[in-house]
């Protein structure tokens, strides 16, 4: 399974005032079971990148296949494609609006024609997933703390079984531990589910820790398209456009500067410190 | 979708119109309505179309652009053409099938009316296109300053016109994201029949009214926190002062009025019917 973008152009309010050119010659391939992370500056075109993806919003030119199927074509099920491709928006608690938990969550599968008992099992299932306590099910979605409620909202998402899951910054407005506590979820899912992930955010950190991958957003245009390692290597010109790279990569390319003999590449603090130690060892 | 609609939106652009004082647009534009029901001839008709044609050209706003903000309200219109030709029955007979007639005065009203009807929305939305919401709520508050005297809450109902102007586009932004992250999830909108369709709107309503709520108690907070008590002594940042143009702008208003006024009564055009 595969999403494929061809030279997608997306331009807002056309023929107004306010037209802008929201994303320019988009092309990429996001494949099975990969953990995407997308990053770029506030108004870089990401947001409504992903937007595409499920066919929300409609691209002004260009193409996307899914599976090889034009999305686009005339009688194409985008509904059965909304099931497969998953997107939780900015803030998906705002969308809550059932009078229990259990039954938010039931409201994706209830909209795929499953049956009362099947969309219960998904719910619970779901929200076992991100954590949330079984004696928050019949309690009003409301009631719950800000991290809680983002969770539900997420399991509303995830209770649809997608094979592709789409994160639009969801650690926003939350504390350290909140982002931490849903981001290791999202991991845990993403290695024991299979699930595709595709993580937008505008923290270098948050990224370099999961992807695999890292597309860098500028301007409505892909800048950078690769392993995290080698995105960060470019530091300097992702300064450039307001991103700049984890601190550790500031760390290590000043150690190596001061003569240390490292890889740069480390992309959590722990794998830092064990180059740190190959370094310290290689030079005495 | 719903960024389609127009009307009563502020179109950024430099223009002369843009420029002018809110109270100056306001007065015009009340004068305009009533200008368009002064008169009874082709000759008030002429001058009303050269009047208008040439402050549309002089705000910079499309035509195409104030053409789409008539689109909500084309039912409305053919209604009224069609109750004027159909229900008016003065003059002689110009046409008839069974018991369907049109007169010359269901006619006559009926392509007056509909003219009106277009130079109206026409009129009023080329105040919004060209004024921002903020300064026709300054504009609202200090030409009715006097009612202030008469215990009329001026300030209030101004604040209160302006943070509800404020919140149309976000609310807007907020509907569009909420309808879109609940198709996401599988929500049909448009298929069903009306009772099927209102309760669709379930998933939409409940998160737009709580967040309206959530912004409102927002809303409140930060003005309490930064020290607002209401219209009494405060001062404004940019004041509104009448300048030259203002006073030429009225000048011409004044002029025109008296115009469509004197020739649209004792000069009448007769063309046909009209």
């Amino acid at each position: 399974m595969s999403i494929r973008l061809e030279n997608i152009q997306y331009v807002y309010s056309q023929g107004t005032a306010y037209e802008k050119q929201a994303l320019r010659d988009i092309n990429l391939q996001i494949n099975d079971g990969e953990f995407l992370g997308i990053i770029g500056h506030t108004g870089s075109g990401k947001s409504t990148l992903i937007q595409h993806l499920n066919g929300l919003t409609k691209a002004t030119s260009g193409n996307i296949y899914f599976n090889d199927e034009s999305i686009y074509q005339s009688g194409y099920n985008l509904k059965n494609l909304r099931n497969k491709v998953g997107l939780v928006f900015q803030y998906p608690e705002h969308q809550l609006f059932e009078e229990t938990v259990l039954k938010d969550v039931c409201f994706g599968p209830k909209n795929q024609g499953l049956t009362e008992e099947e969309c219960e099992k998904r719910a619970k299932e779901a929200l076992e997933l991100v954590g949330i306590a079984e004696e928050l099910y019949i309690r009003s979605p409301f009631e719950l703390s800000g991290g809680q409620k983002r969770r539900v909202a997420i399991a509303g998402v995830l209770a649809m079984e997608p094979d592709f899951l789409v994160l639009d910054e969801p650690t926003a407005g939350l504390d350290p531990r909140g982002r931490d506590e849903i981001l290791d979820q999202i991991f845990y899912l993403h290695q024991r589910k299979e699930l595709a992930v595709i993580l937008v955010s505008h923290s270098m950190e948050d990224i370099a820790k999961y992807a695999g991958r890292i597309i860098v957003m500028n301007r409505g245009k892909v800048l950078y398209d690769d392993e995290p390692g080698k995105v960060f290597s470019h530091y300097k010109e992702l300064e450039k456009v307001g991103l700049g790279a984890p601190q550790i990569t500031y760390v290590m390319n000043e150690l190596k500067g001061k003569g240390l003999p490292v890889q740069t590449d480390a992309r959590t603090v722990e794998d830092a410190a064990k180059e740190i130690i190959k370094g310290l060892k290689r030079k005495s | 979708m719903i960024r389609d609609i127009t009307i009563g939106q502020y179109y950024p652009a430099r223009s002369i119109l843009h420029r002018l004082d809110p109270r100056v647009k306001l007065v015009s534009t009340f004068l305009y309505l009533i200008s368009l029901f002064i008169f009874q001839s082709i000759s008030g008709y002429i001058i009303v179309t050269i009047f208008l044609g040439v402050v549309v050209s002089l705000s910079k706003v499309p035509l195409s652009y104030i053409m789409r903000g008539l689109k909500p309200i084309l039912i409305l219109l053919l209604v009224t053409i069609c109750f004027n030709l159909f229900l008016t029955r003065t003059g002689s007979v110009l046409f008839s099938i069974g018991f369907v007639k049109i007169t010359e005065g269901g006619l006559r009203s009926a392509v007056y009316m509909g003219i009106r009807l277009i130079y109206l929305i026409i009129g009023s939305s080329l105040m919004t296109f060209t004024t921002t919401p903020n300064e026709l709520t300054d504009g609202i508050e200090k030409l009715f300053k006097p009612l202030q005297k008469i215990k009329v809450p001026v300030h209030e109902v101004a604040m209160i016109m302006a943070i509800a102007l404020r919140f149309i586009p976000i609310l807007l932004d907020e509907t569009d994201k909420i309808m879109k992250a609940q198709i996401a999830r599988g929500a049909d909108l448009e298929s069903g029949n009306l009772f099927q369709k209102a309760k669709a709107m379930i998933p939409i309503l409940v998160p737009l009214f709580i967040s309206a709520f959530r912004r409102a108690t927002d809303l409140a907070m930060a003005m309490e926190s930064r020290g607002y008590h209401g219209g009494e002594g405060r001062t404004k940042m940019k004041p509104l002062a009448y300048k030259k143009r203002d006073y030429y702008a009225y000048l011409i208003m004044l002029f025109y009025v008296v115009v469509i006024f004197v020739i649209g009564r004792y000069y009448p055009l007769r063309i046909w019917i009209f």
